[in-house]
């Protein structure tokens, strides 16, 4: 466990540290992920210890995020003014993104074929 | 009696100061709502993230504890996101492999998902009137918590509100998923899955593995594909999008 963490830990700080260095406009985590999904690529396969991890941190992933999402009690105030349109921007939002995303997909399949 | 009071209110103090003490809060709480979720059969208004947010939030505010005492015991989860993203190239990796036999139609209905979801977002907010650091914490809503998050943090917007958008959306997609694509007449579980993927990320894989492994493949691989282009395309857009 120990190794996969450390695997996990230095690609990390090598994102951050880019990201940092080079000024880039994305989070140090995705160039992170990014950087490691190459290294997979070039390795043809993933290494059994970083596997064992990386399967055990996804199964605990929403636990990860309660200590932000609990902020949401400090914005009572915001959500009081624009929870409602909150609320209608989401699912008029995700209606679209779902309809847009399958239906060119679909039409472009059927094209290929 | 006097005394035994003292004692009391001494082991309170030390367990106010007592640094693990919202951390195995956080992590009982979450295991309660995981097992409401269980025995709720996976209904998704009980998911396990939600119930947790919103039984911490309620225990806070009777206790008068304040967020940021809480946030800070409750730090050592909260940096765990940081490597749990970095382990989502396991799944990426894995699920790469689909892209070959359709390069082209997965890629570009990607692109399209993918900016219908930031830019659909951000023109609703403005229909309705929401605040810029609103609309900046909706941008990325259709991608991963922890990635969305990170995101929202290096833009201005703020993290709290995206995670909880972010879960509301996934949600929602899960939710509806099946009737939209009866509606739309799209049959093709393969397409489901990456429309899943694109606009309600881990939530819609979820709900994509229930469809079909491919579906549920396909999701993952989609997932994966517009977090990286979100955190990619969104600093671009906000920098030309007027925002007041």
């Amino acid at each position: 466990m120990l190794y996969g963490l450390t695997v996990l830990f230095a690609f990390l700080l090598a994102g951050e540290m880019i990201v940092r260095t080079a000024g880039l406009p994305i989070p140090g985590s995705v160039l992170a992920m990014l950087l490691l999904t190459a290294w997979l690529l070039l390795r043809r396969g993933v290494e059994p210890r970083v596997a064992k991890v990386s399967s055990g941190l996804m199964r605990y992933m929403p636990l990860f995020f309660v200590p932000a999402g609990v902020g949401v009690m400090d914005l009572g105030p915001q959500l009081a003014s624009e929870g409602w349109s909150m609320l209608a921007v989401i699912v008029l939002s995700t209606l679209i993104t779902l309809a847009v995303t399958a239906l060119t997909l679909q039409w472009l399949l059927r094209r290929q074929r | 009696m006097n005394e035994l009071s003292a004692h009391w209110q001494l082991a309170l103090a030390w367990l106010r100061d007592f640094p693990a003490l919202w951390l195995v809060a956080t992590a009982a709480v979450f295991l309660l709502a995981d097992k409401a979720y269980r025995l709720s059969r996976h209904f998704p208004l009980c998911n396990p993230l939600l119930l947790s947010v919103a039984g911490l939030a309620v225990l806070l505010t009777l206790l008068h504890v304040p967020y940021a005492d809480y946030f800070h015991g409750a730090l050592p989860l909260h940096w765990v996101l940081g490597p749990a993203t970095v382990a989502l190239a396991v799944p990426l990796y894995l699920n790469l492999h689909h892209v070959r036999a359709s390069l082209a139609p997965l890629s570009i209905a990607l692109a399209v998902g993918g900016l219908t979801g930031i830019v659909s977002a951000l023109l609703l907010g403005q229909l309705f009137g929401l605040s810029p650091a609103s609309l900046i914490s909706f941008a990325p809503k259709s991608v991963t918590t922890p990635i969305a998050m990170a995101i929202s943090e290096h833009l201005g917007g703020l993290p709290a509100l995206t995670a909880n958008v972010v879960i509301i959306t996934g949600i929602f997609g899960a939710v509806i998923v099946v009737p939209l694509m009866r509606l739309l007449g799209v049959r093709d579980l393969m397409v489901q899955g990456f429309a899943l993927g694109v606009a309600a990320h881990g939530l819609g894989t979820a709900r994509a593995v229930q469809l079909s492994e491919t579906a549920g493949a396909f999701s993952g691989l989609a997932m994966g594909l517009n977090a990286v282009l979100t955190s990619l395309a969104l600093p671009l857009i906000l920098a030309v999008w007027p925002l007041h």
